[in-house]
């Protein structure tokens, strides 16, 4: 009836392990109670659960990126302590604990918080910038969503039923196999990435045609924002990189559920060809991440240097050129497996000719400043933060590109070092500048620049304590995952590591009192114009937060910053002659039911119950065939109301303007 | 009032009819490349893995030729026929529609047949895809194509019904567009699938 | 992609057929009748399946250089590098690691 759950799977082995779940229940409890106390489940389902509206779904997308950044960074802070105490001692964490911790965390950073933080960015940012009204099929951007979340949900509950995977993010058989790990850890991994990466795959086609499809006349592919192209180039990679995800995690899945042999020991499994498969995948998937980080700095260095930005075509050039040249060099990931020196040396050179077009960007940026009359904005903070920060760790790439220096490196704590240094300012720190530049747009008022920049030195001094000490390690010859060791000339790297973690932790604090504090202070700071930092591009024509249609009469795109254009001519935030109907999607709950059906068809293959499998695969298809069949999905936004909410919007910048004169 | 504002593309439908057809069919068609990709990891995983037989069975012993041959046959006329209820749909000819559909139903119908015949008979010989990594390799390439079948299958008949029931609207035959790429794309997998399976299997 | 003349849509449709038919019998006889050496035949193999799809994408999914939009096209040239550089790769990895490594 329930398959191989029983009451066991409760975590009551271990104080930590407790403790955990009783935060996981807490947090959801305390969430569910403060809805209820506001009586706003109503809301919560009309408004935004099944919403279509790109923007809408972006936050959540970003809502959940931050729930996730909590959770994986007590994963992090967890880890660091062990490891600054654990010198000839348990430390806290028992070995099969710290595993599934160093798992969930890799896990949990790269699916469940840096994809949807990217995701939401490009859904709330991308559309405004092309000058459209939303994204080509705004029901599966909703489905993505819910399948994201479901994955997430897997995530976060095997901390409360069962267990998580102890063999680490990238799960290589065959100790991830039914052999070695017959319980459900590694299945909860599987089945979280295998749902979600329907998502992500669904997301990637998704831009690819609305920013192919939908751009506003007169904007050519030469004319769109550099956050476009890098968009559109992602999106490329999500779409063609998941299905080798798919297939890895799908053929153990096989193994692991039907007795197969892909990756056994035995009866003619080939484990190596998991990492192959998986790294086709993996290495594509660090350049998803990274490409839309790169755009974000370059708006955010032209808009506050307040200058063009410098080599636009060789920024794309070099986007599409990092694009094309990420599928060729993903055996870097596995130099030591026994490849030949041949094999080896070729990806190890593709791997060092991939850093130059990320050079070539770089000095993009320095030039675009260069001359400048920069305003110190966080967002730009975090941009010359990232550009030091980076640029060492893409050193650091380079040694380890080099297939006989990667032998004595590889997995040791340089290379988490290293990819940390990739990740951190690259990743996160453009997101998070992202996060700071667009807040107006998406909320209508603007982030304290105070605590902005508090959590961004917090961030910045944390990161180089915590990990340059790793650097040190690696060369001293620390492995990385070591739940203990007995070194004592690695403790006080460590202790320092940990102490990095603290700092980081002091920084998300800044984060978090930043958002309430302007929260608090919303109607001071609110942003009526739209357009806070006398922006250059679309997405600041629009209202904060924009209409549901974002654009009243589409623009015509003349130049490739059509708003600095408009402004020179004179021609912006007219009003247009007359409003036409306007036709949007309607909302849909299938997206959400679906996602939620997608959770407990995960959570009962886990746990071998196939009744309740099948049930949900069933309900699966019917509501996705009902939607299919559906031909009545628009509703209409009459020209009346358009004009009402657009002479609202001129009345708020009229007297804006007379406030200011 | 300035020209530009003047010429702004009015506010609806962006496009129309026509550009949401075509958005769908190139997402759609972005859809297929991704399943490409699937299945050309899929073969090469088989390719890697066809000498994994563990002193089991191999192809030669377990593929016959005139099943993969009349599947062949039958999957190849199944598309021809699907291309006349396309044909068909442009004129506005239900009942012709319906009847292409039913005999494009009827013959991907017999191939599923055929396929799950060739792996009862297989696995009821103890060469099921538990026994070897060739053959996991085997059930997995052709189950995942023959799955793929199936879900076309299930859509044929949803299809017939929105034929029948709504007519061949835009939407609708905008939908069977979309189904035929779909059917023509597993045709050209199964071109993969007897030139690296079966026929090498067999040399 | 459309064409107005139903004619013309039949004949491909036919033309295709029959292309197919033939590009399928050729290899199917060459296995039947080991009339060549494995090498050769997996050669005529490969070559028939190769035109064959090319006949499926030219006259069952019409694709051509004129009426296919320009976005389809590069689609599917980027995942045919894209699958040559995936499948290719891991051909030469795998058979690699096969020679060294005894997987």
């Amino acid at each position: 009836m329930f398959g191989r759950l029983t009451i066991e799977a409760l975590p009551l082995y271990s104080a930590v392990a407790a403790g955990g779940a009783a935060v996981t229940v807490g947090g959801a409890l305390l969430v569910a109670i403060v809805i209820t106390w506001l009586g706003a489940w109503r809301y919560l389902w009309t408004e935004w659960l099944t919403s279509v509206d790109h923007k809408r779904i972006g936050i959540m997308y970003i809502v959940l990126a931050l729930v996730m950044l909590l959770r994986g960074f007590v994963d992090a802070i967890m880890m660091r302590a062990q490891q600054a105490m654990a010198l000839n001692s348990g430390g806290y964490l028992p070995p099969e604990h710290f595993d599934q911790i160093f798992s969930s965390h890799g896990t949990i950073m790269i699916f469940f918080m840096a994809m949807p933080f990217m995701t939401g960015l490009i859904n709330i940012i991308m559309p405004l910038q092309i000058g459209t009204r939303d994204v080509a099929f705004p029901f599966l951007n909703s489905l993505s969503l819910w399948l994201t979340a479901s994955g997430a949900g897997l995530v976060m509950v095997s901390l409360v039923i069962g267990k998580f995977s102890t063999a680490g993010w990238t799960g290589y058989p065959p100790y991830s196999g039914a052999e070695y790990n017959p319980g459900v850890g590694v299945d909860y991994w599987i089945w979280a990435i295998l749902i979600s990466g329907v998502g992500s795959t669904l997301s990637g086609i998704n831009f690819i045609v609305t920013i192919l499809k939908r751009r506003a006349p007169g904007m050519t592919l030469m004319r769109m924002t550099p956050f476009v192209w890098t968009a559109l180039c992602s999106s490329v990679l999500m779409a063609f990189a998941f299905p080798a995800l798919t297939v890895a995690c799908a053929l153990l899945a096989l193994d692991r559920l039907f007795g197969m042999h892909f990756f056994t020991n035995a009866h003619g499994g080939n484990m190596m060809n998991y990492p192959n498969l998986f790294w086709i995948w993996g290495h594509p998937e660090v350049y998803i991440l990274i490409l839309p980080a790169f755009g974000i700095f370059s708006e955010v260095v032209a808009t506050f240097a307040r200058k063009r930005l410098f080599g636009y075509k060789s920024l794309v050039y070099a986007t599409a050129a990092i694009a094309i040249l990420s599928f060729t060099v993903w055996l870097h990931h596995f130099f030591t497996m026994g490849s030949s020196p041949n094999v080896n040396a070729f990806f190890g050179i593709t791997t060092m000719i991939i850093a130059v077009p990320t050079g070539v960007k770089v000095f993009n940026w320095l030039l675009t400043m260069y001359r400048g009359r920069i305003d110190f904005h966080p967002s730009m903070l975090w941009t010359v933060g990232f550009m030091v920060t980076f640029v060492i760790g893409g050193m650091t790439g380079v040694l380890l590109a080099i297939p006989s220096a990667d032998f004595l490196m590889h997995n040791t704590t340089f290379l988490v070092a290293h990819f940390h240094n990739m990740i951190i300012p690259g990743v996160l720190f453009g997101y998070v500048a992202g996060y700071m530049y667009w807040f107006p747009k998406a909320f209508g008022f603007t982030l304290d620049r105070k605590w902005g920049a508090a959590s961004f030195w917090c961030w910045m001094i944390g990161f180089y304590l915590a990990f340059m000490p790793l650097y040190v390690l690696g060369f001293m010859g620390m492995p990385r995952r070591m739940e203990h060791y007995n070194d004592p000339s690695w403790q006080p790297y460590l202790m320092v590591a940990a102490a990095g973690a603290g700092l980081i932790l002091v920084g998300i604090a800044c984060m978090a009192i930043q958002l309430v504090v302007s929260v608090r202070d919303r109607r001071r700071t609110a942003d009526v114009s739209g357009d806070p930092w006398d922006g250059r591009t679309l997405e600041w024509a629009t209202a904060s937060p924009p209409p549901a249609y974002n654009f009243a009469v589409l623009p015509e795109v003349r130049d490739r910053e059509p708003l600095l254009d408009m402004k020179e001519r004179g021609t912006a935030w007219q009003r247009p002659p007359a409003y036409q109907d306007i036709h949007l999607p309607k909302n849909s709950m299938v997206g959400v039911v679906m996602g939620g059906l997608a959770f407990v068809l995960g959570f009962a293959i886990i746990w071998h119950i196939w009744w309740l499998a099948a049930a949900c695969g069933l309900a699966m298809w019917v509501a996705m065939i009902a939607r299919s069949s559906d031909d009545d999905a628009e509703f209409k936004v009459s020209a009346a109301e358009v004009k009402q909410i657009e002479d609202a919007r001129y009345r708020a910048l009229a007297s804006q303007t007379a406030s200011r004169t | 009032m300035s020209a530009a504002v003047m010429h702004a593309t009015p506010a609806a439908p962006e496009g129309g009819a026509a550009a949401t057809h075509e958005q769908r069919a190139l997402g759609f068609w972005l859809y297929l490349m991704g399943d490409a990709v699937i299945f050309a990891l899929l073969f090469a995983t088989y390719v890697i893995m066809v000498d994994n037989t563990a002193g089991g069975p191999g192809g030669k012993a377990l593929f016959n030729l005139r099943n993969a041959g009349l599947e062949t046959l039958l999957l190849l006329v199944s598309s021809t026929t699907f291309g006349f209820a396309s044909l068909t749909a442009r004129t506005g000819n239900r009942t012709a529609v319906l009847f292409w559909l039913l005999v494009t139903f009827v013959l991907g119908a017999g191939f599923v047949f055929l396929e799950l015949r060739e792996f009862a008979g297989m696995i009821g010989a103890g060469a099921g895809p538990d026994r070897s990594g060739f053959l996991s390799a085997f059930f997995t390439l052709v189950g995942t194509h023959g799955l793929h079948v199936s879900v076309g299958l299930a859509w044929i008949l949803i299809m017939s019904g929105q034929v029948m029931m709504k007519g061949l609207s835009v939407p609708v035959t905008s939908r069977l567009f979309r189904l035929g790429l779909f059917w023509h794309f597993l045709d050209i997998a199964w071109v993969g699938i007897f030139s690296i399976v079966y026929l090498p299997g067999l040399l | 992609m459309e064409n107005p003349n139903n004619d013309h849509g039949l004949r491909s449709y036919l033309t295709g057929f029959v292309l197919a038919v033939v590009l399928t019998a050729i290899p199917f006889y060459v296995v039947v009748t080991h009339a060549l050496s494995p090498r050769r035949a997996l050669l005529v193999i490969g070559v028939a399946a190769v035109l064959q799809i090319l006949v499926h994408l030219r006259y069952f999914l019409h694709l051509n250089f004129t009426s296919t939009p320009k976005e389809n096209l590069l689609a599917i040239v980027f995942t045919a590098v894209l699958i040559f550089i995936m499948v290719g790769g891991s051909f030469w990895i795998m058979f690699d690691l096969h020679t060294r490594m005894a997987v």
